[in-house]
């Protein structure tokens, strides 16, 4: 699980010197210059695109294979600029973060306050579900409750900042804010009915065994222009990593868009068939694909006739589980620990899809 | 000088090895770099975040991959 979105920020930032930074240019001066750029470009995007597709390469406007083509190029460089400049701001925001300090304001709490701070939390900390393990050993030894901990874990994939921008800008914020606060929602009941279930002895006995003196936070002194070189190095990483995943999620898209009729999801996919939200969750919860990769598809799915809530869990059950972090969980959890934390979940990411198509 | 890369085998464990090499390289150190993989040994570090950078027993660094001229200040 190496396509995360969410930047590890800097722990050590505070540690290393400030580099000799020469001049206001390489302070930050440089954005002055490159954001009007970026907003140029993304403005040009639509007619450039167009241009390539019906004039450069010939094809005919409204046949299935220029639309395909027109779309792929709108909507690729579109995306990526997006993303580029989402990660940025999160990757600095991010520098302020880190999980060390989360762990502490959630080592003094209980109950069900607990769950929602944490899963409150996960959507803002810098998580790599590289480190899912240690993280939740980090957690649980210092006193976080086990419940809180899930909260946290299942929260902190799931809506992430990253999705949530992406989602406002292609969908709007209504979109934005309900996935956000459902995910929300089922982060913090998911948690906080494993908490309930007591079900500290699934635990695998090394975790509590095991010695354990938790590094501390390292305070994060930084300048501006250092945590602008931090978010800069992990916008380069970020998405250095992910765009074959969302270029991948536009080309399925691409194809949709221009060769599946509006109808024939709807069909499968549409608020009358019944069984497709379960459906769509089975499916994607084995799947792993990062919220970005995923986010191109839900677009042409809700273009093309499926319903928002089926839509949503769709994408839930891609970004919030996923066979590899799960064997990777197996480290530290029983089995039923395991099949309690997948089982919950996913009925909490079913019900939400029939809510909404329910609601909306 | 003994250097701890803390990751099971990420990609960025790998380039933090790779950049800590470097780095100890280009100072003339006298080093040993060692890759430590197995999650208990991890965890018993205190390290929440992989890849960690243990320098002669002192957690410098989690969580991220710093540049090389950033770890040479580390390593001084």
């Amino acid at each position: 699980m190496d396509t995360e979105t969410k930047g590890c920020a800097c722990d050590c930032a505070a540690a290393v010197p400030p580099p000799p930074v020469s001049s206001l240019w390489a302070r930050g001066g440089w954005l002055l210059v490159a954001l009007p750029a970026w907003v140029g470009l993304y403005r040009s995007l639509k007619p450039l695109a167009d241009l390539l597709a019906f004039r450069v390469l010939g094809l005919g406007p409204g046949s299935r294979l220029g639309e395909a083509v027109a779309f792929f190029a709108f909507d690729g460089p579109k995306v990526l600029m997006l993303l580029g400049l989402v990660v940025l701001g999160v990757s600095f925001v991010q520098t302020f973060i880190s999980p060390e300090a989360t762990r502490d304001l959630l080592a003094k709490r209980t109950g069900a306050w607990s769950n929602l701070l944490a899963s409150l939390l996960g959507i803002a900390t810098p998580f790599c579900s590289c480190s899912a393990v240690p993280l939740f050993i980090g957690f649980v030894r210092v006193g976080v409750p086990l419940g809180a901990t899930f909260s946290f874990l299942i929260s902190a994939p799931m809506v992430n900042e990253v999705a949530l921008f992406l989602l406002w800008s292609l969908f709007g914020w209504r979109i934005a804010l309900l996935y956000t606060a459902t995910g929300v929602a089922v982060a913090f009941v998911s948690g906080w009915l494993i908490g309930l279930l007591k079900m500290e002895r699934h635990l695998e006995p090394w975790v509590m065994e095991i010695p354990y003196e938790a590094a501390a936070a390292s305070a994060t002194a930084m300048g501006f222009a250092q945590r602008l070189e931090l978010a800069v190095q992990a916008t380069w990483d970020i998405v250095g990593k992910v765009w074959p995943y969302v270029l991948g999620g536009i080309a399925v898209g691409a194809f949709l868009h221009g060769y599946v009729p509006a109808e024939l999801l709807a069909r499968f996919m549409g608020k009358s068939a019944w069984w497709s939200v379960p459906l769509a969750v089975l499916i994607g919860v084995p799947l792993y694909a990062n919220a970005a990769g995923i986010i191109p598809i839900v677009q042409v799915l809700l273009a093309k006739g499926a319903a928002l809530g089926t839509a949503l869990a769709f994408m839930m059950a891609v970004a919030g589980l996923s066979l590899p972090e799960t064997v990777i969980l197996r480290k530290v959890l029983r089995p039923t620990l395991i099949a309690t934390f997948l089982g919950v979940v996913t009925l909490g990411i079913v019900i939400v899809g029939y809510l909404f198509n329910f609601l909306m | 000088m003994k250097i701890e890369v803390l990751g099971t085998g990420c990609a960025k464990c790998k380039l933090l090895a790779e950049r800590a090499e470097d780095a100890a390289r280009g100072m003339g150190l006298a080093y040993t770099l060692v890759k430590v993989t197995e999650y208990p040994d991890i965890v018993a570090r205190g390290v929440m975040s992989t890849p960690g950078l243990v320098v002669d027993g002192v957690l410098k660094c989690q969580g991220t991959v710093p540049t090389v001229a950033a770890i040479q200040a580390l390593l001084r």
